[in-house]
Parts: structure tokens; C-alpha cells; sequence
């Protein structure tokens, strides 16, 4: 494998996390067909090391923007699990008292910025906070950074040429990474670009990229670690196009290799190098047991909070328009 | 609703009026700046911007690419992050290029995201008209954001609550959309040196009168007195309303002249379908006793640039009288003024911009 052995301290807490966020999904689809989550869910299984490895290098009182699939990234960032589980499910409990679902998770005080439906869309504001974080005083090299995630679809949006202008013209502190899986829906790259080359475009922005073509957690960590320490520097953004693989369908719990756009021969090499089971693997078997108990008693507790958290009064539907 | 006594008033104009505003604004909050094209230039939109960056530097008068999407966005996450951001637009039909970003994010992200993030920014942009202002600088799209829960809409057709008006939609902690109109910059009010806000939702009755209201929209308002000094002289007496905020509107003072005057005339600096005189309408109809209402606006086509034609496609004090008239004396034989005042300001104005 590629990348150097982490320390087993870092070992053991990104599997945690890789963990966290595969059962947490799964629970997810085996609940779905129950209609407790009341909300279109995308989820992220087989894309979890793209989050992880970037996430765990960021600091505390980093910021970072993710999309409508964007359960791995939330996990990955530290959002609560327990407001998670109650959000999906549309109770008072949830991170926005119900009115986000899966597509709008947001938790600012884990440095979690809401997410957004609309493709491309969280690119600028991700950006605008970077933009006030380049004006707060910090000291040299210890200054706060935004990474920003989006898919592949994302860099075919024109704001997100224009927010790659302004954030390179500005030099602002942050990071973007392409989570690559390859479609948009349905829709495969080759309908949709004229060429792959799509670091090349982002250099001509004068901007560093990095492409990662193994979706390697620790290769991702390495590489986000390195590029993270330049643009606290003060250096400016960097672009991190990271290669992975959307495993279910689009949007709910299931898989849709019958359907007529992939087959599952695509699947297979991703399977094989999975991120979840390769960390695991280099762990030891009483601590990975130990790991793995903790995650499933945490997701247990959060589908029980989410349970018995009430539903919204009524009267929330007003409230929040207008902010006082 | 206070107007202008303040014994420190000067004349002021609708430009200087803004630019003090913001010069106050961001004297009082660091976190307030302004970005946009051309804000830092020698022309400071139309003044409007002239010596902030002198004084304040490019870090917080800053010029911008041509990226109005991706700077809308820019702007709404540096307000979730605490900073008071006004984008300003030379054109109100440059807003088009932000309207995901405005309406999918900025007016909804307080709402969407439970209470975790406001976003205080300011949307300043200009509405052209005349000197061949055309199909693409001239459009009034006020009533397009007064449909979307989470954004403000203000329209202020005077020095005086231009500047309070702005100091209010800076310090607010919502996206305000701020509606100018290139021919009030010209027009003169007392407007008082210390920082005052105008507050939201409050309309202003500017001429007073018992046999019809009408409701003037941003430069519709200078139209719509004017129409009153002529009805006056065919023994009309008209009162009229200047909404200034759009969203929120004061429903209740333009309703209570209509009820009191029996007769509405409602005139926006817009199209009329869908717009911000039909919502005028139906708010004032839907609290009874209906008074007799009508609507003008552009004509129902797009705004021509040669003069000839595009005199048609506005309202004017004329065809306002006129129409206020025939409101107000329907048995009458229609009744139309003899000459149309051409308003100092419009004569005023010339190109190249």
C-alpha cells in the first residue's frame, strides 16, 4: 500500500472514524425501509476515506463544507452523531431541529458548515469563510483553514471556476478536494467532460493539486497534511482531486448494479482495496474488537436518541425565517 | 414614522447619502466591507463608493472579478462567519447571476440550518433607466426576491432613507436586498450627520389627500407626486404612499389610506404581473372592504433603448393623473394634463452611463 505507516495512535483513531461512518451509513440503510428517515438519503459508503484522511488533519477550529452526501465528511469533522440520527429521522433532537434532513446537515460548533442540494453551491461559502479567516489575527503559520468538499460534478459549475479565481487571486486559506466518484447520477465522466485532465485545469489557477487515484486513507491524510501546512503559511489554496467509488445507488440505502448505467466489475478493485478493512487489518484483533463494540454502542444510543427525541412543535415552522 | 427634523441636517444627495452611510458603518464595525466590481475605481459607482478605499484600504473595499456567482457566495459565508459584507451591483440585472446563491443559500441558510448561521449582508444595486439604458440595465426585479421567505426588500426613494435605510440593512443580521434607482441620485434631502436607521416595514406618507391613494414604488414615488400636483389642478386630491421596504411591507398603513380614500393606484418601477403592486393589491384587499384598485408598471413588453419608444414604457405624472382620474370620476369624460413636466433629475441625467 501506499503512504507511510501511520502511528498507532493515528491508526486506531482514523479507523474509528472509517468505522464510525460505514455502520452509521449502514444502520442507515438497514432502517430506511422502516420510513423512520424521512429524508432522501446519498450515501457515502466506499467513499468514507476521502473524508477521513482529510479531516483528520485539519485542527479543531477548521472549517469545512461538504455536499448533500455528506454524512463521512460530518463524522469525519467530529459533527454529532446522536443530532445526525435525529435529524434524518426529522425530530426536535436533529442538528437543525428537523428542518435540514441528511441533504442540509450542519454542526457549526464542530466546525461543520451546512451542506447543500444544489451542486457547487457551497464552494463560494466555503471560500467566504476562508476569506474571514485570512482576517483574523493569528500568529505566523497557526492561522485557521477551510477545506471544501465536492464531487466531480461540482467542477463542471461555473461558480466553481470563478471561486478557484478568486480564492487563488486571494491567496485564501483553503483546501479544496474533488471527491472523483466517477458519475454524476448516472451520468459518467466521458459524457460529461472533454477531457480527465482536471488538476491541469485547476494549475492553470496557479494553484498546487494533488491527485490521488487510490482513494488510500493515508496517502489522502499525508497529502492533505502537507498541502494544510503551506496554506497556513499563508500560502494560498491548494486542490486535492482524490479517485473513489459511490458504492450504492445515488440516493437511498440499496445498490443499483442491475440498473443499466454500471456493472458490478466497477466495483470489484474498490471492494478489494477497501479503506475500512484495510485499516482494520492493521490493527490488532483485541483493538479493533474494542473499537468496533464502541462504535456500534454509539449508534445504538443515536438511533435511541433519535427515537425518543419529540417531534418539532408546530409552531418551529415559523420560527427561524428571519434571523433577529 | 419620524422624517427628516434633525437640526443638524444638510442637503444631502441620494449618492452622498449612501457613501456616508457606509463610511459611518464601517468606521463603527470592522467586519463591515464592500466588494464588487469597480467599488475601488476612480468612478466609485457613481459615487457611491468614491474615497472609501482611499481611506479604508483594499482589504475592505475591494474590487472583484467578474464572478458575480461565485462572489455572492463568498460574501454569505464570510456573513455566516461574522463579517457584514455589501455587494454592490452597478445593475439590478447582474442580480441574476447571483440568484442561486441568494436564493437557494443566503435566504434560506438561517432557516435551513436551524438557527446555526445567519447571514447579514447587504445586496446593493441600481436600477437604470433613460439614455438608452435598454433591455438588459433597466429592470426593476424587486418583486422576484419579495417572494422568497428569508430575504429583506427596501427600496428608499429619498436621501434621507437612503442613508438610514442603509445603515439599518448593514447592522441587520438577514441578506437585505437594497433596490436604488439611477435617477434619484441626483435628488437632494436633509439628511442628519450622526448614523441613523430608518426601520424596516414602516411606509411613509409623503403628500397627504382623501380621494385616492397611491402607492409609488422607488422612482415610481418622484412619478406619482408629480401626478398629485396635477390632479390637484383638476380638483383631485390624491395621497401619497412611499412603501420604502418591500419585505417586510407595511400593509397596514397603505391599507388604512386605501380604506379611508376608497381608491387605489398602486405604480412600480416594474412589471405588474406577479409583481410587487399585485402583492400591494391582494395585502390591502385581503382586509376587507376593498377599496377600487389599480395597478401601472412597464408596459408588458421588454424595455426598448431608443427614446421615442421607450418614453411609452414607463409611467409617467401624466398618464398616473390621468389614470387616478378616471379612478377616482369614472362617469367623467377622461380627463388627461396638458403638458408633461419633465422632472429636473430626468433632464438631468445623461450618458455615457
Amino acid at each position: 500500500m501506499s503512504g507511510n505507516t501511520p502511528d498507532q495512535e493515528t491508526l486506531a483513531r482514523v479507523y474509528r472514524s472509517l468505522r464510525l461512518i460505514r455502520r452509521t451509513e449502514e444502520e442507515i440503510a438497514r432502517l430506511y425501509p422502516f420510513d423512520k428517515i424521512k429524508s432522501p438519503v446519498h450515501l457515502s459508503i466506499g467513499q468514507e476515506s476521502v473524508s477521513v484522511g482529510v479531516c483528520d488533519a485539519l485542527q479543531p477550529g477548521d472549517m469545512m463544507s461538504a455536499t448533500y452526501r455528506g454524512h463521512a465528511a460530518y463524522l469525519a469533522k467530529g459533527g454529532d452523531l446522536n443530532q445526525m440520527m435525529a435529524e434524518l429521522y426529522g425530530k426536535d433532537g436533529g442538528g437543525a431541529g428537523g428542518k435540514a434532513g441528511s441533504m442540509h446537515l450542519v454542526d457549526m460548533k464542530a466546525g461543520v458548515l451546512g451542506m447543500s442540494a444544489v451542486v457547487g453551491t457551497t464552494i463560494p461559502i466555503a471560500a467566504g469563510f476562508a476569506f474571514a479567516m485570512k482576517r483574523e489575527e493569528k500568529p505566523e503559520g497557526q492561522g485557521r483553514v477551510t477545506a471544501c468538499f465536492f464531487g466531480d460534478g461540482a467542477t463542471e459549475e461555473g461558480v466553481f471556476s470563478e471561486t478557484l479565481n478568486f480564492a487563488a487571486l486571494h491567496k485564501l486559506p483553503i483546501l479544496f478536494v474533488c471527491e472523483n466518484n466517477g458519475f454524476a447520477i448516472h451520468s459518467p465522466l466521458s459524457n460529461r467532460w472533454a477531457t480527465e485532465a482536471l488538476c491541469e485545469r485547476v494549475r492553470t489557477y496557479s494553484i498546487p493539486t494533488h491527485e490521488i487515484g487510490d482513494a488510500n486513507v493515508f496517502t489522502i491524510r499525508e497529502t492533505a497534511t502537507s498541502a494544510l501546512k503551506a496554506i497556513r503559511a499563508g500560502d494560498g489554496p491548494q486542490f486535492m482531486e482524490c479517485k473513489t467509488y459511490r458504492w450504492r445507488e445515488h440516493v437511498g440505502p440499496g445498490e443499483d448494479y442491475d440498473d443499466d448505467y454500471r456493472t458490478r466489475d466497477g466495483l470489484a478493485p474498490w471492494q478489494e482495496n477497501d479503506a475500512v478493512t484495510t485499516t482494520g487489518d492493521m490493527l490488532d484483533a483485541p483493538e479493533r474488537e474494542a473499537i468496533d463494540a464502541d462504535v456500534e454502542q454509539q449508534i445504538a444510543k443515536a438511533v435511541e436518541f433519535a427515537e425518543q427525541s419529540p417531534w418539532p412543535e408546530p409552531e418551529e415552522l415559523f420560527s427561524h425565517v428571519y434571523a433577529d | 414614522m419620524s422624517t427628516p427634523t434633525d437640526p443638524n441636517s444638510r442637503n444631502l444627495s441620494y449618492v452622498d447619502a449612501l457613501n456616508e452611510a457606509v463610511e459611518q458603518e464601517m468606521d463603527l464595525d470592522p467586519g463591515v466591507f464592500v466588494i464588487g466590481l469597480n467599488v475601488d475605481d476612480h468612478k466609485g459607482i457613481q459615487g457611491t463608493t468614491q474615497g472609501l478605499f482611499d481611506k479604508f484600504g483594499p482589504e475592505r473595499v475591494m474590487d472583484t472579478p467578474l464572478s458575480e456567482d461565485a462572489v455572492t457566495g463568498i460574501c454569505i459565508g464570510a456573513a455566516m462567519a461574522g463579517m457584514r459584507p455589501i455587494h454592490v451591483h452597478i445593475r439590478m440585472d447582474f442580480l441574476l447571476l447571483c440568484m442561486n446563491q441568494l436564493i437557494n443559500m443566503a435566504a434560506k441558510a438561517h432557516y435551513m440550518y436551524g438557527g446555526q448561521t445567519r447571514v447579514p449582508m447587504v445586496v446593493r444595486s441600481i436600477i437604470g433607466k433613460s439614455w438608452g439604458q435598454g433591455a438588459q440595465h433597466s429592470q426593476g426585479l424587486h418583486s422576484m426576491f419579495m417572494h422568497v421567505p428569508g430575504l429583506k426588500v427596501v427600496a428608499p426613494t429619498n436621501a434621507y432613507d437612503a442613508k438610514g435605510c442603509l445603515i439599518a440593512a448593514i447592522r441587520d443580521n438577514n441578506p437585505v436586498i437594497f433596490v436604488e434607482h439611477r435617477l434619484l441620485y441626483s435628488t437632494n434631502a436633509p439628511v442628519p450627520k450622526a448614523p441613523y436607521t430608518v426601520e424596516f416595514g414602516k411606509a411613509r406618507i409623503v403628500g397627504e389627500g382623501d380621494d385616492i391613494t397611491l402607492v409609488g414604488i422607488s422612482y415610481m414615488l418622484v412619478e406619482c407626486l408629480a401626478a398629485r400636483d396635477l390632479l390637484a389642478e383638476a380638483g383631485v386630491s390624491a395621497e401619497v404612499i412611499d412603501p420604502v421596504s418591500l419585505m417586510p411591507l407595511d400593509v397596514d398603513t397603505i391599507a388604512q389610506s386605501a380604506g379611508r380614500t376608497g381608491k387605489m393606484l398602486v405604480v412600480d418601477n416594474a412589471w405588474t404581473a406577479a409583481g410587487a403592486g399585485a402583492e400591494i393589491v391582494a395585502a390591502v384587499c385581503e382586509r376587507g372592504n376593498a377599496p377600487t384598485v389599480g395597478r401601472m408598471g412597464y408596459a408588458a413588453t421588454t424595455c426598448p433603448t431608443t427614446p421615442s419608444l421607450e418614453k411609452d414604457f414607463y409611467p409617467n405624472a401624466t398618464t398616473i393623473a390621468a389614470k387616478a382620474f378616471a379612478m377616482v370620476q369614472p362617469d367623467e369624460k377622461p380627463w388627461t394634463p396638458d403638458a408633461e413636466p419633465t422632472l429636473p433629475h430626468e433632464a438631468a441625467f445623461k450618458g455615457p452611463f
